[in-house]
C-alpha cells in the first residue's frame, strides 16, 4: 500500500517542506562555539571543504576553511547556507508509520524493524529475493555506499539494487571505461591552470559547480581559451571566447565534425595514436562523410564557430575537455562521451600537465559512490558483478559462497518500470527521491502506488517517502564519520559534527540492524566507519578503483588522497595515465567508432519545440535540503520556462504568463520567462520541484543502451499559453511540491 | 578601536566579469552578528531578458565619503584605514541624506530599524588578519582582497581600476574594479 495516507496538504503542513531561516540575531552559541568541524559541503562532486559550528550537538553555523587546498574557503550559496539543514524543523525524529486517512505517525525501531523485515520475508517467499529492490544514492559516503551493496547482496540477497548515480554519471562512466578501462577524471584540477584551450561541454560549471569557475578563471588568466558547448548562454558562457549554441542531442556529431577537422589538417599526435591507442581509423572512419554544412544543419551552431572550435583544439599544445550531464542526459549518451573522448586521443593530449579530460561528477560523492558496489551490474574496486573472477574475490571477502551472490539487476528506471509490471513488489530506499528525480514521473508514482510495501531511509519525508508504509528516521551528512571522493579522484574525510537528534539513527547503524534481523549479522560487525573503510580498503585491493593504500590518517595528513592508491606506502594518483599503461585488456586507450544518431524524440508538427533540463545555482537535484532553506528557497522560488523572445512571439507569450507545456508524458504550467540567453527552438525547466511543478512530469524514460541512463536532456513538446499571469511565487509554493 | 591586525597592504577589488549571480556573497555577508542575517552587498541582473551578466553592488569606500559628508548627524565616520563605517546606531537618525547622495546607490535604510546600513569591510573580520566573507567565499574570486601586486600579477589582462567620473565630479575610492588593462578610470555620465 504505497500510496498517499491523507492529502498532500496534510503531509506538507506536518512534514514540510518548510522553509528554514537562520534567526536574525543568529542561533544561540554561534560566536562562542563548542567546536569547528573540519569536513566538507553535503552537496555537490567538487566537496568543498567547510568548518561547521557546533554548540551543544547542533550545527549553528560555519566558518570558511581557508587550509583546504581545493576551495581555500570559497563557497556557493548552497554551501554556505547548508548548515541549516541541521536544526530543522521538517526533521524525522523517529520512525514513522503510515496510518490511513492521517498520516504518518510515529512508532518504535522495534515495531519498525520487526514490519520490515517482515514484509521483505514475506514478499520474497511469496516472489522471490528480487521481488524485493533496493534504490539507492551517492550523497552517501563510500562506507554507506559499499555497505550498501553488501547488504542488498548479502543480507536482502536481491539482485535488484541500483542508485541515483544512474542519473547522473553512468554514461561517462561506461564512455571512460570503453576507452581507458578505468572511470576517473584524469587529471587533477590544478592541471586546468595552464591549459591553453579548455572545453567545456554540457556542464553549466557556474551554476552546479560554481567554485570550479575560479579555475576555469585562472586558467584564462593564463591565457587560456574557453569554448562553451551549451544551448544556453550560462554564465560560464556569457565571456567565454566561444559560445556554440548547440541544438540538444547532436553533440556527438558536432565532436565528430571536430575529430573529421583534424584529420583533414593533420592535427594529430601520430606517434601517441600509433603506440598508445587502437580504433582510430574505425572512428574517423565514422565520421568521414562529415562535412561543415552538415555539421551546421545538424548542430544549429555556425559553420565558422565549429572551424574555430576545431582549430583552436587543433593546434593547442595543451588543453583539457570537461563535460558533464548536458551530454550524458541521452539515449547515446556513452557516445557522446567516447566523441568527446576521440578528439582528446587524437591530440594525445592526456596523461602530461595541464593536459586533461573528464566528466564533471554532479552528486557529492558521484565518484566514490560509483565505485563500490552499489551499482546494480558493479561489485566494489569498480569490479564487475558479472565476472567469475571478480564475484570470487568479493564473495571471499564477504565471506559467503560465491553462489550465493546474486546477478545482475535492473538498473534504476527499469526497476521502476518491474514495479509498474508487478514483478517486484517491495522496494527499499535510501538517498534517493525518484518521484522528483526519474523521468516520466507520473509513470514514477503509478508504479509506487502498485508496491505491496515501501520502506525509506531519510532524515526528511521527501517527495517519494510520502509514498511510504515505514520511514526509517536517519542521519544527515554530518553525523555520521566516512569519506567522500571528489569529482578529481581525492578521497576526503567527512567527519562527524553531531549525533542524530532524539530517536533519529545513523544510516549505517540502521543498515547494520536490518542485516542482523535479516540473518547476516556476522557479516555486518562494524564497530565503526573506519571498520566498514578498512574492509572496503581489501574489497577494493586489485581493481581499477584501488584504495587499499588509503587510511583515515593518510586522508586527514595529506589533505585527501586520489586513488588509484594500491600500497600503504603509495603517494596517490592526482594524474592518470603519465606511464600510458591504460586499463583496456590490451594496454592502449582506445578510439571507438560514435556515428551520429537522432534522439528517442525528435520535433514534429504535433511537438515542434526541444525541451531540455538542468538545475539553478540555489537548489541541488531534487530538492529535499535545498527547498527546505529559506534563503535558497527565495532566490529561485520555482521553476521558470526559459523561452527565447522570437518563440514566444510565435505564441504571444508574455513575461510571466503561465504556459501549459505538454509532452505525450505530461503536461504541466509553468511561468514564461523571456530571453535571448537559449537558442529559439528550445525550452527549458529546471527540475529540482515534484508535485505539478515537477520538469519530469514530462521528460522521457528512453535510456542509453549501454549506460540506462535516462534522455533527460532532449525531448518535444508543445506550449499551449494559458493568456493568464503566473501567481506570485509566494502564492504557488512550489518548494513545497504541492 | 583595536586593530593591530589590520593591513593596509591588502585590498577589495571587484570583477564584474567574473560574477557569476550565486549570491553565496549576500549569504555570507548576512551571516555578520552585526547584519541581523541582512546582506550589505547586493548581486543584480543587469538585464536578464538579454544576458546572464550580474552586477555588484557594495561600498566603495571613497576617499571623501559623500554619504557622511551629508550627514545631519555625524553619524557616518571614515577611519583611518579609509574604511567607511556603518551609522552609528546611536547618532543616525534614519534621515536617508545618505541614501540619495551616495553616487553608487549604495547605502539602504532598514526601515524597521529606522537606520542606515551599509559593509564596514568586515571590520571584525579585516582587523583580525582575515579576508572579508563575501571575498571569502566567492566562489570565482569576482570579490578578491588581497594587495594590489597580488592581483596585478595574478590577472595580467585587467587593471584595478579606483577613480570614477560622474559628470565632472571626481570621486576616488578605497574598493577597486577590474577593467580592460590598461584603463585608468570609469565615466559614468
Amino acid at each position: 500500500m504505497a500510496k498517499l495516507p491523507t492529502s498532500v496538504e496534510n503531509i506538507i503542513d506536518k512534514h514540510g517542506p518548510h522553509k528554514n531561516f537562520t534567526p536574525v540575531d543568529g542561533y544561540k552559541g554561534t560566536h562562542e562555539p563548542d567546536a569547528l568541524v573540519k569536513t566538507h559541503c553535503c552537496f555537490c562532486g567538487m566537496q568543498c571543504g567547510i568548518q561547521l559550528k557546533v554548540k551543544e550537538n547542533k550545527v549553528v553555523g560555519f566558518e570558511p576553511w581557508m587550509e583546504f587546498p581545493f576551495n581555500e574557503g570559497r563557497l556557493c550559496p548552497k554551501g554556505v547556507q547548508r548548515y541549516l539543514q541541521n536544526n530543522h524543523p521538517d526533521r524525522i525524529l523517529s520512525p514513522l508509520q503510515r496510518v490511513e486517512g492521517k498520516g504518518f505517525e510515529p512508532i518504535g525501531w522495534d515495531a519498525a524493524m520487526d514490519r520490515t523485515v517482515n514484509e521483505i520475508k514475506r514478499i520474497q517467499r511469496d516472489y522471490g529475493n528480487d521481488a524485493f529492490g533496493m534504490l539507492s544514492g551517492v550523497s552517501l559516503t563510500n562506507e554507506k555506499s559499499y555497505m550498501v551493496g553488501k547488504f542488498a547482496r548479502v543480507a536482502l540477497k536481491t539482485a535488484n539494487l541500483d542508485y541515483n548515480g544512474r542519473l547522473c554519471m553512468v554514461s561517462a562512466g561506461a564512455g571512460n571505461k570503453k576507452a581507458f578501462g578505468l572511470d576517473r577524471i584524469s587529471n587533477n584540477w590544478s592541471d586546468l591552470k595552464h591549459a591553453e584551450v579548455i572545453i567545456i561541454a554540457g556542464t553549466n560549471i557556474s551554476e552546479t559547480f560554481p567554485t570550479l569557475t575560479h579555475y576555469i578563471w585562472q586558467a584564462r588568466d593564463n591565457g587560456a581559451k574557453l569554448i562553451v558547448v551549451d544551448p544556453r548562454v550560462t554564465p560560464i558562457a556569457r565571456t567565454a571566447d566561444l559560445h556554440l549554441p548547440i541544438k540538444p542531442g547532436t553533440d556527438s556529431a558536432l565532436f565528430g565534425m571536430i575529430l573529421k577537422i583534424l584529420a583533414d589538417n593533420d592535427w594529430l599526435d601520430h606517434d601517441f595514436i600509433d603506440n598508445h591507442t587502437s580504433g582510430f581509423e574505425e572512428a574517423l572512419d565514422a565520421v568521414k562523410d562529415y562535412d561543415l554544412d552538415w555539421a551546421q544543419e545538424t548542430t544549429g551552431i555556425n559553420k565558422d564557430l565549429i572551424l574555430q572550435a576545431a582549430t583552436l583544439w587543433g593546434k593547442a599544445s595543451t588543453s583539457f575537455l570537461l563535460h558533464a550531464r548536458g551530454i550524458e542526459h541521452h539515449t547515446k549518451g556513452v557516445d557522446n562521451v567516447v566523441s568527446c573522448i576521440n578528439i582528446v586521443l587524437a591530440t594525445g593530449r592526456i596523461g602530461r600537465p595541464y593536459c586533461g579530460y573528464g566528466t564533471i561528477t554532479g552528486q557529492g560523492n558521484g565518484q566514490g559512490g560509483r565505485e563500490h558496489g552499489h551499482k546494480c551490474d558493479q561489485l566494489p574496486g569498480n569490479r564487475d558483478i558479472t565476472n567469475p573472477e571478480h564475484r570470487k574475490y568479493i564473495a571471499d571477502v564477504w565471506g559467503i559462497d560465491e553462489k550465493d551472490m546474486p546477478g545482475k539487476g535492473l538498473s534504476a528506471y527499469e526497476l521502476i518500470e518491474a514495479i509498474h509490471r508487478g514483478e517486484i513488489k517491495g522496494l527499499i530506499t535510501i538517498c534517493f527521491n525518484p518521484l522528483v528525480s526519474l523521468p516520466n514521473n507520473n509513470f514514477v508514482r503509478e508504479a509506487l502506488e502498485k508496491l505491496e510495501y515501501y520502506v525509506a531511509i531519510d532524515f526528511f519525508l521527501n517527495e517519494t517517502a510520502r509514498h511510504a508504509d515505514v520511514i526509517m528516521a536517519g542521519s544527515l551528512h554530518e553525523e555520521e564519520e566516512g569519506t567522500v571522493t571528489t569529482a578529481e579522484g581525492r578521497v576526503v574525510k567527512i567527519n562527524a559534527a553531531v549525533t542524530p537528534p532524539d530517536n533519529a539513527r545513523r544510516d549505517g547503524d540502521i543498515i547494520m540492524e536490518l542485516a542482523h534481523r535479516l540473518g547476516a549479522g556476522d557479516k555486518f560487525n562494524f564497530e565503526n566507519s573506519e571498520a566498514i573503510f578498512n574492509e572496503l580498503r581489501v574489497a577494493s585491493k586489485g581493481g581499477t578503483a584501488d584504495y587499499y593504500g588509503i587510511t583515515y590518517e593518510k586522508i586527514v595528513n595529506n589533505m585527501g588522497i586520489f586513488w588509484p592508491c594500491p600500497s600503504l606506502d603509495h603517494p596517490g594518483t592526482p594524474r592518470l595515465w603519465e606511464d600510458k599503461k591504460f586499463r583496456t585488456p590490451d594496454g592502449k586507450a582506445h578510439f571507438n567508432a560514435a556515428p551520429f544518431r537522432p534522439s528517442s524524440e525528435v520535433v514534429d508538427k504535433e511537438y515542434p519545440v526541444v525541451l531540455t533540463t538542468g538545475r539553478v545555482v540555489s537548489q541541488y537535484l531534487s530538492g529535499t535540503q535545498t527547498r527546505r532553506i529559506g534563503k535558497l528557497v527565495d532566490q529561485y522560488p520555482e521553476p521558470l520556462l526559459e523561452i527565447h523572445p522570437k518563440l514566444a512571439y510565435q505564441y504571444g507569450i508574455k513575461e510571466r504568463e503561465l504556459v501549459k507545456v505538454i509532452t505525450r508524458r505530461g503536461e504541466a504550467l509553468f511561468p514564461a520567462q523571456l530571453v535571448e540567453t537559449i537558442r529559439e527552438d528550445t525550452v527549458f525547466i529546471p527540475y529540482h520541484w515534484g508535485g505539478v511543478h515537477s520538469a519530469n512530469q514530462l521528460t522521457i524514460g528512453t535510456l542509453d543502451p549501454v549506460s540506462k541512463i535516462p534522455e533527460f536532456k532532449v525531448c518535444a513538446c508543445k506550449l499551449d499559453p494559458t493568456g493568464k499571469l503566473a501567481p506570485h511565487p509566494s502564492e504557488s509554493n512550489a518548494y513545497q511540491s504541492n | 578601536m583595536p586593530n593591530t591586525k589590520y593591513d593596509q597592504q591588502m585590498e577589495f577589488f571587484v570583477d564584474m566579469q567574473r560574477c557569476i549571480g550565486c549570491h553565496a556573497c549576500e549569504m555570507a555577508c548576512a551571516e555578520c552578528e552585526t547584519n541581523g542575517q541582512e546582506s550589505m552587498i547586493h548581486i543584480h541582473y543587469v538585464d536578464r531578458a538579454v544576458t546572464t551578466q550580474t552586477t555588484v553592488q557594495v561600498c566603495m569606500h571613497c576617499e571623501d565619503p559623500a554619504c557622511a559628508n551629508v550627514c545631519p548627524a555625524d553619524a557616518i565616520s571614515k577611519d583611518d584605514f579609509g574604511v567607511v563605517h556603518t551609522a552609528n546606531t546611536a547618532r543616525c537618525i534614519g534621515c536617508s541624506n545618505c541614501v540619495l547622495a551616495c553616487p553608487f546607490g549604495v547605502p539602504q535604510k532598514n526601515e524597521a530599524a529606522e537606520l542606515m546600513m551599509k559593509c564596514n569591510m568586515c571590520y571584525d573580520r579585516t582587523s583580525a588578519g582575515k579576508k572579508p566573507m563575501c571575498a571569502t567565499v566567492c566562489p570565482t574570486q569576482a570579490l578578491f582582497y588581497g594587495t594590489r601586486e597580488e592581483i596585478q600579477k595574478m590577472r595580467p589582462n585587467s587593471t584595478p581600476v579606483n577613480k570614477f567620473f560622474f559628470g565632472m565630479q571626481e570621486v576616488n575610492t578605497k574598493v577597486n574594479i577590474m577593467m580592460p588593462k590598461g584603463s585608468t578610470h570609469l565615466k559614468v555620465h
